[in-house]
């Protein structure tokens, strides 16, 4: 029944472990991309300003509600309708950086709201500035109660990669795909994309439990 | 803020004896529940007020509105002869921006009941973050100021710790400190040692007396400890339902009330003693 090929399993691994590459290089860019337009989408919630808390809310909202392949397709298929030209990995890393970063922003809206009332007025008292105020004294206790859903969504955009491959973007499973209709074997390259999948999320989310205790320690809010 | 008429208001109080903050008529409400009812109340440079009254009677607002953390409906609240809620625009007020409120405000420090350290800082970092940031004072004079006002309220030895490794009394005092560190001109407590285990409460009062004694500061303080208020206050103001019932030197207001209100009050207080 399982006709497994070592020999060519071999054959196959230097071709997987570099297309790994594109995999976490993609993961790494897209978080990047979520991880800071997110914050920006999370303060953006919380100036005076009610048209820009609603424009923004609603965007979110349907970023939510739509599969992240299409918004893939979306940018790379439609944005040349609008003249926006994109390579696969351009395309790609905006819509995965978007999409994560809808997720993130409500991540960091739960921590950014479960600091409490009276270190706002704390820092109104000492006449911080706003920005100040956010980045020396929000920020850094926003952050612990947000690691946790930052972790979970680094696991998740690891995992979503793959999704890349519609547009062409040569990560892990658009070679496997690659070498399954050169060779005409599945089997080999599937498996080991699913090993090599499991080998790197399981540790990411052990670390991050880690990173997690380390800053909490590192800030004395232990 | 309501459009309301500032015809009446001065632009800044001149004089002689211009009080260090003045009340105007100054209401505030939330939604139709009017808290405070055109309060009047001027303090006086280096002059110790304190707020006594039932819960719910408008003591914290007071304070709260001073530190510009609550807007006022109506009035002005007027901070060393400048308004503080508004600003000079040709010869009428306007309701300030927030470049005039950063400027008075520098004039005015708090402490709040639940202390409000930054728990990610040290104590040392919570006093120099202010001096630091805001007056642009070097790191090595805001270390020094704020090692001066640690040693001054007893907490030089714990200054590396953060406030989760500090007891309540202990962390009440850092603030204290940091306040003091921003060199204010009013300072509002606003019951600082009601969160307190009864048994530290003296650490904090005592260093209360000290800037009473060192220092020429014009303070408000919100409290519960009338034995406190009456050693350490030159007048006693009684809050009820909004307004003030009743005020004056705490001898003659605990010891002569004239009002039924804070007659009962303070025997309702004895009481629970
Ligand atoms: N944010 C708010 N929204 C609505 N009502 C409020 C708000 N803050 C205070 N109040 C109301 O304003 C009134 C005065 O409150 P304040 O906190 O000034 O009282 P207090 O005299 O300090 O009482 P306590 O002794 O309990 O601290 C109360 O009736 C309170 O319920
Ligand atoms: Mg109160």
């Amino acid at each position: 029944m399982f006709d497994w090929r070592w020999d060519f399993t071999w054959d196959i691994l230097p071709r997987l472990i570099a297309a790994t590459g594109n995999t976490l290089l993609a993961a790494g860019l897209g978080y990047a991309i979520a991880v800071v337009l997110g914050l920006a989408l999370a303060l953006a919630q919380r100036t005076p300003s009610r048209a820009l808390t609603l424009v923004v809310r609603e965007a979110i909202e349907f970023i939510r509600s739509t599969p992240l392949v299409l918004q893939i397709f979306f940018v790379f298929y439609v944005g040349p309708q609008f003249g926006l030209r994109l390579s696969p990995w351009t395309a790609g890393m905006i819509a995965i950086g978007l999409h994560y970063a809808a997720y993130l922003s409500e991540v960091y809206r739960g921590g950014l709201d479960s600091v409490p009332k009276g270190q706002w007025e704390a820092a109104t008292s000492l006449n911080l500035s706003t920005s100040r105020t956010y980045f020396r004294v929000i920020l850094p206790q926003a952050l612990p109660p947000s690691l946790a859903g930052m972790g979970n969504y680094l696991v998740g955009i690891f995992k979503d990669t793959p999704m890349l491959s519609v547009i062409g973007v040569a990560e892990l499973m658009h070679t496997a795909n690659a070498i399954g209709s050169e060779t005409y074997r599945f089997l080999e390259p599937f498996t080991l994309v699913g090993i090599i999948f499991l080998a790197l999320s399981l540790p990411t989310a052990a670390g991050i439990r880690l990173f997690e205790a380390w800053v909490r320690r590192k800030l004395g809010m232990v | 803020m309501d459009a309301q008429d500032l015809s009446g208001f001065p632009l800044r109080l001149e004089g002689d004896a211009v009080p260090m903050v003045s009340f105007r008529k100054v209401t505030k409400s939330y939604g139709s529940l009017v808290v405070l009812d055109s309060l009047d109340l001027d303090v006086a440079e280096g002059e110790m007020v304190s707020v006594i009254g039932p819960s719910g009677s408008g003591k914290t607002t007071v304070l709260r509105m001073l530190m510009t953390l609550e807007t006022i409906n109506g009035g002005v609240i007027y901070v060393d002869g400048e308004p503080l809620t508004h600003m000079p625009r040709g010869d009428r007020l306007v309701p300030a921006d927030s470049r005039h409120l950063r400027r008075i405000r520098a004039k005015i420090g708090m402490c709040f009941q639940q202390f409000n350290l930054f728990p990610h800082m040290t104590a040392l970092e919570n006093c120099m973050e202010g001096p630091v940031h805001v007056l642009g004072l070097s790191k090595k004079e805001a270390r020094e100021r704020s090692e001066e006002l640690l040693a001054m309220v007893g907490m030089t030895e714990k200054r590396d710790q953060h406030p989760s490794r500090l007891s309540g009394g202990q962390q009440q005092r850092v603030a204290i400190a940091r306040a003091m560190a921003m060199r204010p001109k009013v300072m509002l407590f606003d019951e600082v040692t009601s969160a307190l285990d009864p048994e530290v409460i003296g650490e904090v009062t005592n260093v209360i007396r000290k800037l009473v004694a060192e220092h020429n500061l014009t303070m408000l303080m919100v409290t519960h400890q009338m034995g406190f208020a009456k050693d350490i206050s030159d007048r006693v103001c009684f809050f009820y339902g909004g307004r003030i019932e009743e005020q004056g030197t705490p001898d003659a207001l605990f010891g002569h009330p004239k009002r039924e209100r804070t007659q009962q009050f303070l025997s309702a207080v004895r009481e629970a003693i």
